[in-house]
């Protein structure tokens, strides 16, 4: 029954965010926000630009790629000296190469993937002046690109797309500072730990030892890590622990965090290109598929492990190894699913312990691209590559060349798209086939067989996708795993980025061809449909294979298939 | 209010160039057969990344079929070849329909001596092939005309059937619109002087030979994209597949590499890959077909995105000509006196709406046509005058404008009556062509000249809104008649008073809204507007400025084409977009195949994926490939034909189509592949 209420209480919040933090950043991003004009105009003069300065894509994209470099080099470069810098009472000594190339990739991407505890390899100036400031700036970045691909759809016959530093400043400064100080704040209240203190040292007299209690500035870099969906924790183990997630409050907050600003983005979406029934259409498509996965992965998860259960050991309380009590089965796959489809990759359970089919929801939340509702900004501009290719399919049925919002879909832009699509699927199965090929990728997973294989698909999954959600049991702080994953983050990201402005570009160059009633209409169920099948039929062909051979395999080695 | 006749000229599809053969024609069907071993060319195929993977997998299993033969790695290597060789045949067969055609156009083009006037006015015989571009020759009875050309000089009939099928000779004169003339025809009667206008080898045969042969067929837009989309999910699949060997291997499991070419091959999207460039070149065969020639494939796709439909009123909308539908007789007299009358004016009248007239008062009123006396005299129409009639010793009658009678009657001291006014307005506004008939000083009354609205041309014009398209009609009448006949045809809007400038005004306009605009036209004064339209169609009897202006020749010269047109470029791209959907969908069920099949040794559990219960790992693998290279010779009729197309909206269009291909191309394989399965256990080839 709790979970039922959680349930509808996340509905009915989401359903407000959706319709008024997407009208807000659709202001936002159309310059009609100034309360923080103080602020944001000697940002532009500092950076010697200014909203009239619109850029082509090839500028933007520029601007986007020197600033992403930029944030990389000096990632890398605060880790590796970290020892040098303040704010480290705990003496941490520099990063080493490896691990700080795959961390600063793994920020600058959005994804968080960590090859490393934070509380035993992290100080805190490193946490803050690197981790928690790529963790403001990529969700921004992402936005940025999300709306230059909508402003093709809304522009005509315009050979610019906007300007990368302010649509970058005005989504931080107005939509993500604002709002992760505030849930700062209720985190913090909640007991989620706040200092910048070292640890505390705890003299266990009973058992004879001390015990070491990490502690640091926790609370505020907790509700950006689900609001800009990046999930890298403070702690290793992120969510599952009482200071990054101390109540069933933070718990259920942290959910509607990660999911706010994606869903939110179709009403912005709707809103920019003037008909919010296309916002819903693109909602429709990103919430079916969300509840169908949440759906089967709370089952599965209420169910036996299938191995447990061939030990004759039967719960009643569904899959509860590797899980928070606190939280219970049904709610911890909710979030499991809530930080896999959103590019978030939180936890607040142990994944790998979870059922091979509760498992497989997560993988295969990921496989389906992320845009269920996918990253912040990411979700919304891979789900409209999609959108793209079921318009051309779609509209050639109707025997015209195909439009999308009044905007041609021809070579160039299908070029485009598919080039955004093919991306991932490739990088992460290349990946993963040098993975388990070579020995230093072999000597990675806990387990061997098909749980084994599983361990790294999901790792590079999870790299390549931006997600950073960790299966576990996987070693991935070894030279091999920090380099591949730090490709594989960066070939997901930016591979996708890049088509995706260009695609923005082309549209915005176009004229709009006038809806008639011969047009393929794109704010229907048949468009839902359409698009929900390009989504399963490009995420669920190319990776059908590797599945069988990961979780279906151990699923029905273990028993019945269900 | 308007009798509505039967459309003067029915469709001429089946003649001349287009004669229509069978789909699966014997003559064609075996230099197909022939070709598509031809085209197993690796530099040929490279062309088509689909069909190119497929030929490159088929080598590999050709090579493991001589390192570890056996009859299951035989027979798939056999079966990935037909799936190349089926491939070639359906562009095969498509090329094949054009190139029938084009041996019989060039059969027409045979070697001719040309009459060539010198600068002194003497004639050479000279060979058709060394005439030069502004070369003057003279054409007498039963010539060929050597090349394409203009009369500068006289006047004769032409035979035009070898180009149009149309047996009835045409008039060719020398000045308007009617004084271009085409190579390869036939001077019927008197002796004209033709300026050549086109080099050898430019000529419009030569041009038709080539457009219908697809030798230098380009790919149009959506053919491109489509293309780069089937590369992409070519592309994709190919890691797919390689990527399973280490995959598997990390278990220490073992797939077999002869399985894993066969599962790439039923992957990628192969059905439509091996389709799509019989369905490009089958579409311009259907335009063909219909007597008219596309300059390119780009032109018939615009066709499909037109969004709105320029027509001229006359010969599109309405019958050529006026008819009289009505006489009104003015305050005391009859209908009968008026008709009477109007009939003996017009007996000597050889106009069409002279004709009508007397037609009507023959029909309605059963007044026999009279013999003219010698003695009587008819007066010519003249733009002076604007009147016509007949002079019988005293007796004059005259039928004409409404001023110009009254003049002539008030001239002669006749009177006019009082409601000749009042009738005249109410037959103006109703859009139709008042004309008063007098005889001497007497006005009698009214006949009423109505155009004619072709029969059914509502109905398309209903079909057309449909789909979205806005048709607008174009008429040289005053505002007032033409929105009476936008009424009662039912096009969507319309431009009166006409001019080439408003005309092109209107293109531009729409074009800048984003719309497609489609036309049709025959004058020089139309070329402008039909290089600036998307999509402009020539009549074959417009002027030789108007053809090259447009992007689309009308053998049959018959403007209502245009609807067809539109329809036939709609046509290709669904049959396009249907076959995708097809082929991806496909997929599903070539995976519930292949996937247990592949690791039935290592991981035997997935054995519950063989939803199919096929019959063995091997029977299932065969049967998949088996149906991937059926399915392609399946639907090669579909492909060439089109798929079936009627007019309705977007919605209905593509709900029908996500039904029968989507839908049911995810259940089809299912059903034939388990059959194929039961056919290889009965043959007991496993």
């Amino acid at each position: 029954m709790g979970f039922f209420f959680t349930i509808v209480a996340l509905i009915v919040l989401l359903g407000f965010t959706w319709r008024y933090l997407g009208s807000y950043m659709e202001a936002v991003f159309d310059g009609r926000v100034h309360w923080l004009g103080w602020l944001e105009r000697p940002i532009y003069r500092a950076l010697h630009t200014s909203p009239e300065q619109e850029q082509t894509w090839k500028r933007y994209a520029g601007a986007m790629i020197v600033f992403s470099a930029v944030s990389l080099v000096f990632t890398y470069v605060i880790l590796r000296i970290q020892g040098s810098l303040p704010l480290n009472p705990q003496h941490m000594g520099g990063v080493g190469s490896a691990l700080s190339f795959n961390t600063a990739s793994s920020f600058v991407t959005n994804t968080n993937w960590q090859n490393y505890g934070g509380e035993t390899t992290m100080s805190y100036f490193s946490q803050i002046g690197a981790l928690t400031v790529q963790q403001f700036v990529t969700p921004a970045v992402g936005i940025a690109v999300a709306i230059v691909v909508v402003r093709g759809f809304s522009r005509r016959n315009s050979p610019t797309i906007g300007n990368f530093w302010v649509d970058i400043t005005r989504c931080m400064l107005y939509v993500l500072l604002p709002i992760a100080f505030l849930f700062g704040i209720i985190f913090v209240a909640q007991g989620a730990v706040e200092t910048l203190a070292g640890t505390v040292s705890i003299r266990d007299a009973l058992n004879g030892v001390t015990q070491t209690i990490p502690r640091g500035p926790i609370g505020f870099m907790e509700s950006i890590k689900q609001l800009g969906t990046n999930g890298g924790g403070f702690l290793d183990t992120n969510s599952a622990t009482t200071f990054e997630n101390p109540t069933g409050l933070t718990n259920f907050l942290s959910i509607y965090l990660l999911l706010s600003i994606p869903f939110a983005l179709t009403y912005t979406f709707g809103k920019m290109v003037g008909s919010v029934r296309h916002g819903v259409a693109l909602l429709s498509v990103m919430v079916l598929l969300f509840g169908v996965w949440v759906g089967f992965t709370s089952y599965a998860e209420h169910q036996n492990n299938p191995a447990v259960a061939a030990a004759g050991i039967h719960s009643t309380v569904g899959n509860t190894e590797g899980k928070e009590v606190r939280f219970g089965d049904t709610s911890t796959a909710l979030f499991g699913v809530s930080s896999t489809m959103t590019s978030t990759g939180s936890a607040d359970a142990s994944y790998d312990s979870f059922t091979p089919m509760g498992g497989f929801g997560l993988l295969t939340g990921m496989m389906l691209g992320e845009v269920t509702p996918g990253g912040t900004g990411s979700g919304l501009y891979t789900l409209l590559i999609y959108a793209v290719i079921a318009v051309f399919i779609g509209g050639l049925m109707i025997g015209r060349t195909p439009e999308y919002l009044g905007k041609k879909i021809q070579a160039r832009e299908v070029k485009l798209a598919g080039l955004g699509a093919l991306v991932m699927p490739i990088a992460v199965l290349i990946f993963t086939g040098i993975a388990v090929s070579i020995a230093a990728g072999k000597a990675g997973p806990l387990n061997g067989g098909p749980h084994g294989f599983s361990e790294i698909l999901y790792a590079l999954t999870s790299q390549g996708n931006n997600n950073g959600s960790a299966f576990g049991g996987l070693t991935g702080n070894t030279p091999f795993y920090n380099i591949i994953g730090a490709i594989d983050m960066l070939i997901g990201r930016f591979g996708i980025m890049i088509p995706v402005l260009a695609l923005g570009g082309a549209l915005a160059e176009k004229n709009v061809v006038p809806e008639s009633l011969g047009t393929f209409r794109t704010d229907n169920g048949m468009f839902v449909g359409l698009t929900i099948g390009v989504i399963l039929i490009i995420g669920g062909l190319t990776f059908f294979p590797a599945i069988s051979l990961g979780p279906i395999v151990e699923q029905l080695s273990h028993g019945r298939f269900f | 209010m308007t009798t509505v006749l039967n459309p003067s000229s029915p469709d001429a599809g089946a003649h001349g160039v287009a004669q229509s053969r069978g789909l699966f024609d014997r003559e064609i069907l075996g230099q197909a057969l022939k070709d598509s071993l031809r085209k197993l060319d690796p530099r040929w195929q490279v062309r088509n990344p689909v069909m190119f993977v497929v030929l490159v997998g088929s080598i590999i299993t050709l090579i493991e079929s001589f390192a570890h033969p056996s009859t299951f790695t035989w027979s798939i290597t056999v079966w990935l070849f037909l799936t190349v060789i089926f491939a070639n045949f359906a562009e095969a067969m498509a090329e094949g329909r054009g190139k029938a055609q084009a041996d019989t156009l060039r059969k027409m083009r045979s070697e001719t001596e040309a009459r060539r006037l010198r600068a002194d006015g003497t004639e050479e015989l000279v060979a058709a092939a060394l005439l030069q571009k502004g070369d003057l020759v003279v054409c007498e009875a039963n010539d060929l005309i050597p090349s394409d050309g203009e009369i500068i000089e006289g006047i004769a009939s032409v035979d035009e059937s070898a180009i149009t099928g149309e047996s009835a000779p045409v008039i060719r004169e020398s000045g308007g619109d009617r004084s271009a003339v085409t190579g390869g025809t036939k001077v019927l009667s008197d002796r004209i002087v033709v300026r050549i206008t086109a080099e050898r080898g430019h000529t419009f045969i030569d041009r038709m030979i080539s457009l219908v042969e697809g030798a230098n067929r380009q790919k149009t837009p959506n053919e491109i994209a489509l293309t780069i989309l089937l590369a992409v999910l070519t592309v994709v699949f190919i890691p797919v597949v390689v990527t399973l060997e280490p995959f598997a291997g990390f278990s220490g499991a073992t797939v077999s590499v002869v399985v894993l070419v066969a599962l790439l091959v039923c992957l990628i999207p192969t059905t439509i890959g091996a389709l799509l460039s019989a369905i490009g070149i089958a579409g311009m065969d259907r335009l063909v077909q219909r007597n008219v020639l596309a300059m390119s494939g780009r032109a018939v796709e615009a066709a499909g995105d037109v969004q709105t439909l320029l027509l001229d009123k006359t010969g599109t909308i309405t019958l050529g000509n006026r008819m009289a539908a009505n006489f009104f007789p003015v305050h005391g007299h009859s209908e009968q006196e008026v008709a009477d009358v109007a009939q003996l004016a017009s007996l000597a009248d050889e106009t069409p709406e002279g004709r009508s007239v007397v037609v009507l008062a023959k029909e309605n009123f059963g007044i026999r046509e009279r013999e003219l006396d010698p003695s009587h005299v008819f007066v010519p129409f003249t733009a002076s005058t604007r009147m016509s009639g007949l002079d019988m010793g005293n007796r004059s009658i005259r039928k004409g404008a409404s001023e110009s009678v009254k003049k002539w009657v008030t001239d002669q001291g006749g009177n006019v009556p009082t409601d000749l006014d009042e009738i005249v307005e109410k037959i103006s506004r109703a859009g139709s062509t008042p004309l008063t008939v007098a005889d001497g000083s007497t006005i009698l009354g009214v006949i009423e000249l109505k155009d004619v609205v072709k029969q059914g041309i509502k109905v398309k014009f209903d079909e057309m809104r449909k789909m979205g398209i806005r048709t607008v009609m174009i008429t040289g009448d005053n505002p007032l008649t033409a929105a009476a006949i936008a009424q009662e045809a039912g096009v969507d809007d319309f431009l009166a008073e006409a001019t080439p400038e408003a005309k092109m005004a209107l293109i531009k306009k729409e074009q800048e809204g984003g719309k497609l605009v489609a036309m049709t036209g025959d004058g020089t004064n139309d070329a402008p507007a039909l290089a600036q339209a998307d999509v402009g169609v020539a009549m074959n009897t417009g002027t030789t400025a108007a053809k090259e202006a447009g992007n689309m020749v009308d053998l049959d010269s018959n403007p209502t084409k245009l609807i067809d047109i539109v329809e036939i470029g709609k046509q290709l791209l669904i049959t396009r977009g249907s076959l995708t959907t097809f082929s991806i969908a496909n997929d599903i069920a070539k995976y519930f195949a292949i996937i247990p099949a592949l690791f039935a040794v290592s991981y035997p559990q997935l054995k519950a994926l063989n939803i199919m219960h096929l019959h063995s790992p091997q029977s299932a693998v065969l049967s998949a490939v088996i149906f991937n290279a059926l399915v392609i010779i399946a639907l090669i009729p579909l492909a060439l034909r089109g798929v079936r197309f009627r007019a309705a909206n977007s919605a209905a269009i593509l709900r029908r189509n996500v039904w029968i291909y989507g839908v049911g191309g995810v259940i089809i394989p299912f059903a034939f592949i388990k059959l194929i399965d039961l056919i290889l256990v009965q043959l007991h080839a496993y």
